[in-house]
């Protein structure tokens, strides 16, 4: 298929990266010392508690798919650190990084890799299904595209009670071309809702090139103008671009409740799961260009040292502690227990597990 | 003969199709440059062309739907779906419409598609990825079912399902894609509705279908080893068209009937197998029929638990030993 003549794409991801352009925007300038080094501490622990899953995983202590979210840290961290009480998010099997951004612990999540009943799922969902509700996280799914109508019900509920907020809705490049999203988009548009779509293009879905995928004019984000939704593109290697970009949908959500599709451009820097070889679709020239010179977690490493916001000696700290922590999670992993056969059929319905003299219902439910 | 795993008998039968008819496509996600999420078309891209072999969006609903028209006008599209369960993505092409066409059309219009693709459980991915729908989708008339079980299976249901004038789902299993088997060389077809006793015995007839068939032969061992029992093990193969006489001749000689199948019990495909004994063989059975099926719960990520859930060895010989009682 031919390349359009004119690609939409973020005007600082046409030059080198350096400084961010968006370090002054208001809604980073508000951001205090600490509130800075925290939104570094967060990257930096997704960044770890990956690479460690990955040592875990060719252990063989963890199976099925894993899906890494290394190189793609500045998307979650950016648009999540905007968030508030009445603010949702959504995502698609590529789900670790938003769960430790919403405040999941690297035991939970490590546990629940490892089929354990300490698992943030008790072993019932893996590596796909990450789900904390109290975090307002609603997972976590498995079938592309499928997250996407759910986070504008989501949306739809938050206006609904006549709350102040809205919900994020995250999926890959590739997600973009099923029905449901689109289904979703127009729900969204129709009916006004606090929703955005944010698109993590990482520019493969699986051994796919979006290229090789996608009818697009230029970028994703600009399919939301059939709709008449707003859109925007982001640079997603550059945290402090995340978030003053999404900021502007966050409010647009709030003040106006209108939907936005948000395209964030990043990258991938391991295979789309771990049974991925990645030996054919793309040259490994291109990951290093993306690691050497486009790496979200050193491009805001950089920047907060020039700020003078970290030092080598905290960061050096800070990425000490985050391994550190890492590793107590993957001991506590392997310690801790599995279900057991029994809890196979707990968690089905909710009547079954909360019997009373109320139940709505009667007769058998689970077959032997 | 050679010696070849399922995942290369599949190939070998695609690879004879598409050589045979110039209109065979093969179509589905990272098929072409990727040779298959599961390399099951690796090569095909290569030795046949972009034309014929075809990389598709992640949009089931649409390149589905898009195959079952296609082969109204007599192409006859292989589609591959990376696992089974994306196929609900796809429901309404695949049951609403290739299901009914036919029947709608008063017989005008034939859908002559392929759609294949894993569709089982043990592997450690979670309930989205881990469907069985063999039985959902047979429940529909107008619609076949296949669950292969070995290498020569698999050839010959892939090449009879591509032959078909009607819409053949194939059932495959990730787990079942490196076993290695005996398949000839010469072209051979296994026309769909054709069961085949793996195991000859005479205490207990095991009808079962797909990997639940290895599971069975491997329990028949066993029984045999160990209790002194002989077993004969019916695989199905096909799920529908489905070869009743088969099943009830085995009964017949065994009197004992024990079920096995992957599953999730309820309307499972052994309810319509249980319901056929005791309707046409009711007065040859010395007991009562044994069923074992995946623990009915949505699949469960822990793989040592999901190796529970689903039928093992031991569970199926526990079974049989009830019927036998
Ligand atoms: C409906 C459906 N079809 C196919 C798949 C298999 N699959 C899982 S991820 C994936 C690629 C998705 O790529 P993209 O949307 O770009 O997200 P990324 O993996 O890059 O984060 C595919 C084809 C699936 N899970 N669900
Ligand atoms: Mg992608």
């Amino acid at each position: 298929m031919a390349k359009p003549a004119v690609l939409t794409h973020p005007e600082s991801l046409k030059k080198p990266a350096g400084p961010s352009e968006f370090a002054k925007h208001p809604v980073n300038a508000a951001l205090s010392k600490a509130e800075k080094v925290a939104l570094y501490t967060k990257m930096a622990r997704i960044r770890h508690f990956e690479q460690r899953c990955i040592r875990t995983y060719q252990q063989g202590k963890i199976g099925g798919f894993l899906h890494l979210y290394v190189g793609q840290e500045a998307v979650a961290a950016g648009t999540i650190s905007l968030l508030g009480k009445h603010d949702h998010i959504i995502t698609g099997y590529r789900d670790h990084g938003h769960g430790l951004m919403v405040g999941m612990s690297m035991n939970e999540c490590m546990a629940e890799l490892t089929g354990k009943v300490t698992g943030c799922s008790q072993g019932k969902g893996g590596s796909m299904h990450y789900f904390a509700p109290d975090k307002n996280y609603w997972g976590g799914h498995g079938i592309v595209g499928g997250q996407a109508p759910l986070g504008t019900g989501l949306a739809y509920a938050v206006k609904y009670k006549g709350l102040k907020g809205c919900c994020l809705a995250y999926m890959g490049d590739g997600a973009v071309n099923q029905g449901a999203v689109h289904e979703a988009y127009n729900l969204a548009a129709l009916w006004d809702l606090p929703m955005i779509f944010v698109i993590e293009n990482n520019g493969y879905s699986m051994g796919t090139s979006q290229e090789r995928s996608t009818a697009h004019p230029g970028c994703l984000a600009k399919r939301a103008e059939g709709y008449g939704m707003a859109w925007d593109v982001i640079n997603g290697h550059d945290v402090y671009e995340v978030r003053a970009k999404t900021d502007a949908a966050v409010k647009r959500a709030h003040e106006e409740s209108k939907p936005t599709v948000l395209e964030i451009f990043t990258y991938r820097y391991f295979g789309h799961s771990m049974a991925d070889p990645d030996k054919t679709y793309r040259d490994k020239d291109e990951i290093k260009e993306y690691r050497e010179k486009k790496d979200p977690v050193l491009l805001f490493e950089n920047e907060l040292l020039a700020e003078g916001v970290l030092t080598p000696a905290t960061r050096d700290a800070i990425n000490e502690a985050a391994m550190a922590e890492a590793d107590v999670a993957a001991a506590f992993a392997e310690e801790s227990p599995d279900p057991t056969v029994a809890d196979i059929t707990k968690h089905i319905y909710w009547e079954e597990d909360n019997r009373g003299p109320n139940s709505t219902s009667r007769g058998t439910i689970i077959f032997e | 003969m050679a010696v070849i795993t399922y995942r290369e008998a599949l190939r070998a039968a695609m690879r004879e199709e598409l050589q045979r008819d110039e209109n065979v496509v093969v179509m589905g996600e990272e098929v072409a440059q990727f040779n298959g999420a599961y390399k099951v078309t690796e090569g095909l891209l290569k030795e046949f062309g972009p034309k014929r072999v075809v990389d598709t969006p992640i949009s089931e609903a649409g390149f589905i739907g898009l195959g079952i028209g296609a082969s109204m006008l007599g192409i006859r599209p292989v589609m591959e779906l990376m696992f089974w369960s994306f196929s609900y993505v796809a429901f309404d092409q695949i049951v609403n419409n290739a299901g009914n066409i036919r029947y709608m059309s008063g017989g005008l219009i034939n859908c002559p598609i392929v759609i294949r693709g894993p569709a089982n459980g043990g592997t450690n991915v979670g309930a989205t990825h881990s469907h069985t729908p063999e039985a959902i989708l047979a429940s529909h008339p107008g619609i076949k079912v296949v669950c292969p079980a070995t290498p020569y299976d698999a050839k010959g249901l892939m090449k009879a399902a591509i032959r078909d004038n009607d819409p053949v789902y194939v059932m495959e299993n990730t787990i079942l894609y490196n076993d290695k088997g005996e398949v000839p060389d010469e072209d051979y077809i296994v026309p769909l509705g054709v069961a085949d006793v793996k195991r000859v015995g005479t205490d207990l007839t095991i009808v079962a279908h797909g990997r639940a068939v290895i599971t069975s032969l491997k329990a028949a061992e066993i029984l045999e080893k160990e209790h002194g029992v002989s077993v004969e093990v019916v695989d199905l193969r096909s799920i529908r068209p489905l070869d009743e006489e088969t099943i009830l001749a085995s009964v017949r000689k065994t009197h004992r009937a024990l079920l096995v199948e992957e599953n999730k019990p309820f309307c499972g495909v052994d309810a319509q197998i249980a319901y056929l004994i005791q309707a046409k063989a009711f007065d040859d059975l010395d007991a009562p029929i044994g069923r074992v099926s995946s623990i009915d719960a949505p699949q469960i990520y822990c793989k040592r638990m999901e190796d529970q859930q689903l039928p093992h060895p031991a569970r199926v010989v526990e079974a049989a030993l009830k019927v036998l009682a």
